[in-house]
């Protein structure tokens, strides 16, 4: 064995690697969305069916969190920032740099483990639970159990929205906290006593789903405004996005996108939406 | 005699050949040390700008344990309080190292004075796989198995400090083990045969000699060991409860250091006290284990065999 | 009197043997418990479908091809950056360091690297390799994040090895007027090999696991490749280093997380399962490879 020899090797071997990264390079073709873990199954699904289409171009979709989204398309270092919440929402973001392109809409559902016997709450038993103020489930007709809240991260897009329509501002229980759809949800299936709450395209069977004031979350009653608990999914792009980036994002505002892959996310389109939101949280009816 | 001058001036080939060597190795780790000062000068420069940028006191950071980064108390300072972190992580920590060593020293023991040819084939593989599993996988299983075991034993919810360091047993076990081995097997034979014809018992080998012989390498074990445990999140947080509360016993909700930074810093934004805030939690993570680590060395050199 | 003391050191050397014995057998117990599960629970879900289909982003029925090869091939440019590095730095730090302040401070600093999370070690990649360096979400800013996780292990490890070999070998090379260097080459690296092999492995396991410091660096999605173009250059290829990866500790990450394939459960644990069965070949190749070198380099049998 030599060893003498097998240093140069490696060291040419990463040479190598390295001229091919500066060789490969072709930004005009490239489209970059980071941001929001809970929106990158979508985006990339769509990116991968584009790029089937338009073969030249690259789509690159990364998660890292609404933050991490934002942050970075407000200093250019990707095309595009996925967010679950408007960009006015966040400090230290100059939402008046970026353009909002509200892309679908998810619901917010409360959900609890089967065993704790409760299938509907009313807004105010809601607000309690997370407030602190309720701590059985016997005090709202379930069982003798203790009610372990579960919450998101701080920060996280999911739970502002969730805590502004919920709570109105005041300050959540100290409880819990889990980062993601999926973690919450195996933790509510597998822990007798907990609630939390999941964006619907990640509800399955094995958790119960809360209605509030007998009104369920369901598709008809968000685009309503009936179930209060939505918020968009943003893409956000700087003041002049590429031609590339916005092609992009037109194919994933056009009808045949939003109508099948949209909703077979489980998001609810944005065209079937009867009444809108602005930044401030405030709702009207859409403009025919 | 002009020749005889230059050969005896000029480096021999042998001398040239260490330089050469000396260079080599010295480029490697100056330039592994360049990589990791600048890691950590970096998370120190972040870390600490949540003090002299957003002026928290250190005091309070330290001692407070009311973190709500995105928020002013009601003080009107922000709550970035990260003792209860501190209290975890260390408690975390401690419990799966004080869990682990001795199985570890056990189960190294059996494979190299015990058992060398079964213990070796069949058990270092399959401890070694446990190295490779993703921290998701061990937090799914502990918040399937070992998160309701304990609600049922001690009540409560099951999560909390005991669930934590349960499953960082097992993560950290191969990492100590596996060094462990290696610093027994280097512990030259001719002690064990001297220790044996004095009338020592395999035990008394064991202990008095093969032990205290391997020591310094049985503490980098333990120190790797604790700073997997240290550094792991993934597993931790789905199974502590990632609560930022004060533990007030082996079985309530709190969170590690790294458990609050890996799950809000992907919500942050850059160079706002929220992210300052988590980044100094990096930094007192660093910092803790630089106390660690010093701490174990000097144990260490109390306990280490004169040579 | 001294059939007393015998008696009584005989009677602790027996406790202490079985106490051991007890101990292990714990341990293999909890090892059979937890690799049972991964697999039981794994296996059924592991088809040839499963293995060579690429993965969708929802519907059911993805497969893990493309994280596979990427896992593997992540794996070696890693270890190709940070081996030569680790053991350079090692054969220093073992050999030709004084024993100093500085030398005790170096060793520390790369210890306390370790206890890092990997979260930091991604972000610092992300802002670092991805943004600064311009290197985007690539296999290659992957590889120099997962280096910064496996290199404090490897080069302690490299050292303790090499420390480990016993002195008269040194001297005897000595003896024999080959130059330091040339004994460090010749004699005690073969001599180590064994040692060393076991910091590899370790650090091979534990990139293969790692997901943390990927996410932010080689990202968490494949593009469109295909395996028949092997121009490393060419965006396409699966050779090409600088295209986004998913390895496949990420995407059995991702879907526990936020995976809303309605099989996500399913292909996660067939994943772990196939991920535990690729891991257990590494190692017993590594340690196959690790003892044909050193029968052939050191001379023994």
């Amino acid at each position: 064995m030599h060893y003498q020899r097998l240093l140069p090797i490696c060291l040419a071997a990463v040479g190598i690697l390295m001229l091919t990264g500066c060789g490969s390079k072709n930004k005009q073709n490239t489209v970059t969305a980071v941001g929001s873990t809970a929106m990158q199954p979508l985006v990339q699904k769509a990116g991968s069916d584009y790029q089937a289409e338009h073969p030249k171009v690259s789509i690159t979709v990364q998660g890292g969190g609404s933050g991490t989204g934002l942050s970075q398309v407000e200093t250019g270092a990707v095309n595009i920032g996925d967010s679950d919440i408007f960009a006015e929402q966040k400090d230290g973001i100059h939402a008046k740099k970026l353009i909002d392109h509200q892309v679908a809409v998810v619901g917010i559902a409360p959900i609890t483990n089967p065993k704790n016997g409760v299938n509907n709450l009313s807004e105010k038993q809601l607000e309690n639970i997370f407030l602190g103020k309720i701590k059985n489930w016997k005090e709202v007709g379930g069982k003798d159990l203790p009610i372990i809240v579960i919450n998101r991260a701080q920060g996280s897009g999911t739970r502002s929205t969730f805590e502004k329509s919920v709570l109105k501002g005041k300050d959540a229980v100290k409880s819990q906290e889990q980062d993601s759809n999926g973690t919450v949800q195996k933790i509510v299936e597998n822990t007798p006593g907990t609630i939390s709450y999941l964006s619907l395209p990640y509800l399955n069977n094995q958790v119960k789903v809360l209605s509030v004031d007998h009104i369920q979350p369901n598709y008809q009653n968000i685009t309503t405004n009936r179930w209060k608990i939505w918020s968009y999914e943003h893409m956000y792009t700087n003041k002049q996005p590429s031609p590339t980036t916005k092609k992009f994002i037109a194919y994933i505002m056009s009808k045949p996108t939003q109508q099948k892959l949209v909703k077979a996310a489980g998001y609810v389109s944005i065209h079937d939406m009867k009444v809108q939101m602005d930044a401030a949280g405030k709702v009207t009816h859409k403009p025919k | 005699m002009n020749k005889m001058q230059q050969r005896l001036l000029h480096p021999s080939k042998a001398t040239r050949q260490d330089r050469f060597g000396k260079t080599i190795s010295l480029i490697c780790i100056g330039f592994i040390m360049i990589l990791t000062v600048s890691i950590i000068g970096f998370i120190a420069i972040h870390g600490l700008a949540t003090f002299f940028e957003n002026h928290v006191s250190v005091m309070q950071f330290i001692f407070s344990s009311n973190w709500n980064p995105g928020q002013l108390g009601k003080n009107g300072q922000p709550q970035v309080g990260a003792f209860a972190m501190i209290v975890a992580s260390f408690a975390v920590t401690l419990l799966a190292a004080i869990l682990a060593t001795p199985f570890a020293i056990a189960v190294a023991l059996y494979m190299t004075e015990l058992a060398p040819k079964r213990g070796a084939k069949m058990l270092q593989p399959v401890i070694e796989l446990l190295v490779g599993i993703p921290s998701v996988v061990y937090g799914f299983i502990g918040l399937v198995v070992i998160v309701p075991a304990i609600r049922s034993v001690f009540g409560g919810t099951g999560f909390g400090i005991l669930a934590g360091s349960i499953v960082l047993f097992v993560m950290i076990l191969p990492t100590i083990t596996s060094l462990t081995i290696d610093s027994l097997q280097q512990v030259p034979d001719h002690y064990r045969k001297a220790s044996l014809a004095l009338g020592a018992t395999k035990w008394q080998t064991i202990y008095k000699v093969i032990l205290r012989a391997a020591l310094p390498g049985i503490l980098t074990a333990i120190v790797f060991g604790m700073a997997r445990a240290f550094g792991e999140a993934l597993a931790v947080q789905m199974v502590i409860g990632n609560a930022a509360l004060t533990p007030t016993s082996l079985t309530s909700p709190t969170a590690t250091l790294t458990s609050q930074l890996t799950s809000q810093m992907g919500d942050t934004i850059m160079g706002t006290l929220p992210n300052n805030a988590l980044w100094s939690l990096a930094l007192v993570l660093l910092i803790m284990s630089v106390i660690f680590n010093l701490l174990i060395k000097v144990v260490g050199k109390r306990g280490e065999m004169k040579k | 009197m001294k059939n007393s003391v015998n008696k009584k050191a005989e009677h602790a050397n027996q406790i202490a043997l079985l106490i051991i014995k007890a101990m292990v057998g714990v341990v293999v117990l909890i090892l059979m418990a937890l690799l049972g599960y991964i697999l039981i629970t794994g296996i059924p879900n592991v088809s040839w479908h499963f293995l060579t289909s690429p993965s969708k982003d929802f519907g059911a029925g993805g497969g893990i091809v493309n994280e596979l090869f990427n896992s593997v091939y992540i794996l070696i440019i890693t270890l190709v950056i940070s081996c030569p590095l680790a053991l350079g730095a090692g054969i220093y730090l073992a050999e030709f360091a004084k024993p100093s302040f500085l030398t005790n401070t170096m060793r520390t600093t790369i210890e306390v690297l370790s206890s890092l999370p990997s979260i930091v070690i991604g972000l610092f990649g992300y802002l670092v390799l991805v943004i600064k360096f311009q290197f985007d979400f690539s296999i290659i800013s992957g590889a120099f994040a997962l280096m910064f996780v496996n290199i404090p292990l490897l080069t302690r490890n490299t050292e303790e090895s090499l420390k480990a070999v016993s002195h008269s070998q040194r001297e005897a090379g000595w003896a024999l007027g080959l130059s330091k260097w040339r004994t460090i080459l010749k004699i005690i690296l073969p001599a180590a090999v064994p040692g060393l092999v076991t910091g590899i492995i370790l650090s091979a396991g534990r990139i293969f696991g790692e997901a943390a410091a990927l996410i932010f660096t080689a990202g968490q999605s494949t593009p469109v490749i295909s395996y028949a173009n092997w121009n490393p250059f060419s965006s396409t290829s699966f050779l090409n280093p600088m295209r986004p990866t998913e390895t496949l500790a990420v995407h059995i990450w991702k879907l526990n997380t936020d995976g809303i394939t309605p099989d996500a459960t399913q292909i996660s644990s067939g994943a772990s399962a196939v991920l535990i069965i690729v891991i257990l070949s590494i190692i017993l190749l590594s340690r196959f490879l690790g003892n044909y070198l050193y029968k052939k380099m050191s001379g023994t049998k």
